[in-house]
Formats: structure tokens, C-alpha cells, sequence
């Protein structure tokens, strides 16, 4: 399954950054960014940069998974609700199945997220692992 | 005149280790080698990075670290030196990705450097002398790799994942600042990986005595001539770290008892992280230093080169310690795997793909 290298370099800064929109308007933050408000239907949004820690609300596992993603799988994703109460969609990470639990804290890390084969490129982006606490 | 190295320091440190390891044991158990090697090498287990993680990712962990603990604005950091010698790309740099995730692009020098395992430690004098010469406030050095060892190979005991990254900024600002540095390097064919090789190859006979030793021996004892120093003015002294016992020998053959290393080694714990490892040693010592201490670091590159530092910590470590994950806390969390989970995580079992 190959991703589009333009549209990945567009959207680098959600992809490394957790950069997402809040509207000027209604004031809500939409993640990943979007040009137009999908609460309030506004135009006028500015960037926003996210929390990086959260709760898992949660959680599905994936064992038959899409070409290219069988050196990651068994695949974790999580629907998370950060800091904020922002709530985004994103794989799981540094964590088997059985560890997960509903409620877990969790923070974002930068990770291998995909690769075009063996010579193409490699995108980064973020992934959620259990919240390391110091 | 005084050197140019006080006027810099190091504001912000940050190391880091994934989760996974893999015990010595395992080695001995796939390879047949014999039950005592991992004693012989002081090996315990190692480090392995999962399967979404490379060089890249490693060094854009510790960096981060390394920037909590600075609380500097990314945008004001103008180089970063990335040394590894398991980049994930032959062409393309790291050091963009690393510079872009952490909000430092675009008004910034960014270079992935190659010298083994000492590539970090030039980026780190690099940095300095950047820093000294008044041409940016902060630069950043970071060592990370996913060290590759051919199945079965002795360096397959220790060869781990893993990285840590120093920020480098005025002295006045620094948890600990730079009293001098000093470098020595020979064209020594000890180890080496050619371009289309997965894994690297050791040249017997040239990677003790030759390499390793007569090399940071040779850096150290240059630093001390220089400073007009020796073993007993320091508190710390922090080696590279192929195996547990290398770094032990070398330091008692520059005058350093055991408890003056065994602060700054992790190899026993979490293996050889090639550019990450004396900068891991490094991160470990400032963790728990004391302002006023005085800290020996030596890095070494195979093929081959040294370099040694004289740090003296201030009193702004201690502010800057809880500010991100120590070591130690890496070292703990841990999960341990068997040696078919360890192949498929690193790519040794190769598939083909449609």
C-alpha cells in the first residue's frame, strides 16, 4: 500500500508535530488539521499544537493487516483523548494486546508508521506508548 | 589565553532506551557458544529496538529529552549533528526529520556524520567550537544507532539499540561546562562495514590493544598534558562501552578505579548502543553528579579515533535532572523477548514483498 509522497510531506507537521487546527470561530480543535471547521463550518483556522499526553478511551487489535504492515502486527490502534479532551485516532505502540486497558495513560512518541518496500520512502509520524513516568 | 571550550557547556542532556531485551543467554543458546561468554564479556542482556524504531527515531527520543532538560526555544538551536552508523537511509538525511519533529527547522545547519561509533562525539566538538566562536548560542550532538552484528557473531552479545543527545550552549546557562577536549585519530582497520554489507566485519588482532586501548589512551593522556590533569582530579570517568570490560581495563590502565567507572557503564545492562554508547554513559553520570564533580568522557570510533573531554558540573544540574527521564529509568523498564522475536524486530528474518 503506498502513500502519496506529496500528501505526507503536506501534512508533516501533524505527522511529526501533533500540529492540529482550532477554528476562530467556535474555537474547537480538529485533529488532524483541517481547512475548514467541521463543527461550525468556519474557514478561519489557525494551527494549534497538541498535548502529548492522554487517556486510551479505546482500542481495537488488528491481526490480518494491510501489505507492507506484517513486521509491525499484531497492529494496536487506539482512540485516545488527550490532555485537551481532543480526541485522535492512532496506532499504539511499545505495548503487546493483553497489556492494553482501557484508561491507560499514554504519551506520543515519533515512529516508523509505514515504508514503500525495501527502497522507497519511510514515513515518521506519531505513536502512542504507555506514559513512562519520572 | 584560555581555551575556547569554557565558554560552553552542555544545557541540556536526554538518553534513551527502548524496551525490548534480549538476554546473553539467548546468544549462547541459538549460536553454541560457550556458557561462560557473556560472564567473560560482562554482558547481561541488551537493548533491542522495537520494529518501528531505527537510529532515527532513537536520537529524536533523547533529543527531546535533551531539550526539556535545556527549556530552550527549538527555533534558537542552529546545527545538529546526527551520528550513526545504521542510518536508515544511505542518502537522505536523519538530521532534518529529528530537527523538523522538534520545531528546530528551517533557520538550522543539520548533518548525519559517519566515524563508527565516535561519529556523535565529532558532532559534539563540532559542537563546541560553534559555540565558542560565538556563531550560534545552541547547537545539538546527538549518537543513536540500532548497531548491526552478523547472527552468531561474538559482537551479536552486546550490539543493541539505543542513543543520547547533548545540547551545547554558554557555560553560564550549562549543567556542566567544558574545560578542554582533545582528539586523536589513525587510519586503523579494526572494524568495518562496506556499503552493501548488512553487517559489519572486525579485523582480529586489531580491535584491543591497537583500537580501542592505544586510541583513548593516547586522547586521554593528550587532554591531561593539556589541562595539566590526571585520573585523580576526576570524580567520573565514562568510556566507550563495547563489552562491560573494556572501559574497566582501560581505565585502570590511565590510573581510574572501578568505582570511578561503574557510575557511567551500561553496556552490562542494555549493550554496546555504538554512538550511543559513552554518550548514554555520559547522560547516566550527570543524573546523579554533583555540582563542582569533574567528569572524564572518551568516546571511541573504530577505523579508528578518540576523544576526550573534561566536563565540571554546576550548580544548575541539579534544576535540570528531574526534567526528563533519567537512564536508570530506562535501564528499569524493560521487556524481555526470545531470540526469534529479536530477529524478526532488527530485520534479520528477511521477507520478500510484493
Amino acid at each position: 500500500m503506498k502513500l502519496s509522497i506529496p500528501r505526507f510531506w503536506r501534512e508533516k507537521a501533524a505527522h511529526y508535530r501533533l500540529i492540529g487546527t482550532r477554528c476562530k470561530s467556535c474555537g474547537r480543535i480538529s485533529y488532524p488539521p483541517k481547512p475548514l471547521c467541521p463543527y461550525c463550518g468556519s474557514r478561519e483556522t489557525e494551527e494549534a499544537e497538541l498535548p502529548r499526553r492522554g487517556r486510551v478511551l479505546s482500542y481495537t487489535v488488528i491481526y490480518t493487516v494491510p501489505d507492507g504492515f506484517r513486521k509491525y502486527a499484531p497492529l494496536v490502534l487506539g482512540l485516545i483523548e488527550l490532555e485537551n479532551g481532543v480526541r485522535v485516532v492512532a496506532p499504539l505502540t511499545d505495548v503487546m494486546p493483553e497489556e492494553v486497558r482501557t484508561g491507560m495513560g499514554v504519551e506520543a512518541v515519533l515512529r516508523r508508521v509505514q515504508e514503500d518496500g525495501e527502497h522507497g520512502v519511510i514515513y515518521y509520524g506519531v505513536k502512542f506508548r504507555p506514559t513512562m513516568e519520572y | 589565553m584560555p581555551r575556547p571550550e569554557v565558554k560552553t557547556g552542555i544545557v541540556g542532556w536526554g538518553a534513551y532506551v527502548p524496551r525490548y531485551r534480549l538476554k546473553a543467554e539467548e546468544v549462547v543458546r541459538i549460536w553454541g557458544f560457550e556458557k561462560s561468554m557473556p560472564q567473560n564479556l560482562f554482558i547481561v542482556e541488551k537493548a533491542v529496538g522495537g520494529p518501528d524504531e531505527d537510529a532515527l527515531t532513537i536520537g529524536w527520543e533523547a533529543a527531546r529529552n535533551a531539550l526539556r532538560r535545556a527549556q530552550v526555544d527549538p527555533a534558537e538551536i542552529k546545527a545538529v549533528f546526527f551520528g550513526t552508523e545504521s542510518k536508515p537511509y544511505a542518502v537522505k538525511p536523519s538530521a532534518t526529520v529529528i530537527a523538523e519533529a522538534l520545531g528546530i527547522t528551517p533557520a538550522t545547519m543539520a548533518s548525519d556524520l559517519e566515524f563508527a561509533c565516535r561519529a556523535g562525539s565529532e558532532g559534539l566538538r563540532a559542537s563546541i567550537g560553534l559555540v565558542a566562536s560565538g556563531m550560534m548560542k545552541y547547537a545539538m550532538a546527538i549518537g543513536s544507532d540500532t548497531a548491526q552484528a552478523n547472527p552468531g557473531d561474538v559482537l551479536e552479545f552486546t550490539a543493541s539499540s539505543g542513543g543520547a543527545a547533548f545540547i551545547v550552549g554558554p557555560r553560564e546557562e550549562s549543567a556542566a561546562y567544558f574545560e578542554g577536549s582533545y582528539t586523536y585519530v589513525t587510519d586503523t582497520p579494526d572494524f568495518w562495514r562496506r556499503e552493501i554489507s548488512p553487517y559489519p566485519l572486525h579485523g582480529e588482532g586489531f580491535t584491543g590493544e591497537p583500537a580501542y586501548f592505544h586510541h583513548i589512551i593516547s586522547a586521554v593522556k593528550g587532554l591531561f598534558e593539556e589541562l595539566g590533569l590526571g585520573p585523580d582530579d576526576f570524580d567520573y570517568a565514562v568510556f566507550h562501552q563495547p563489552n562491560g570490560k573494556f572501559p574497566l581495563r582501560v581505565g585502570r590502565k590511565l590510573g581510574f578505579p572501578k568505582e570511578k567507572i561503574m557510575p557511567g557503564l551500561v553496556t552490562p545492562w542494555i549493550g554496546n548502543t555504538y554512538n550511543g554508547s559513552a554518550f548514554i554513559g555520559l547522560a547516566k553520570v550527570l543524573d546523579q553528579a554533583k555540582p563542582g564533580e569533574r567528569i572524564l568522557v572518551a568516546p571511541f570510533g573504530s577505523g579508528a579515533g578518540s576523544d576526550a573531554y573534561s566536563l565540571v558540573v554546576t550548580d544548575k544540574v541539579e534544576e535540570k535532572k528531574p526534567l526528563a527521564p533519567t537512564v536508570e529509568d530506562y535501564i528499569r523498564r524493560k521487556a524481555y523477548i526470545d531470540y526469534a522475536l529479536y530477529s524478526r524486530f532488527r530485520g534479520i528474518i528477511r521477507r520478500i514483498t510484493v
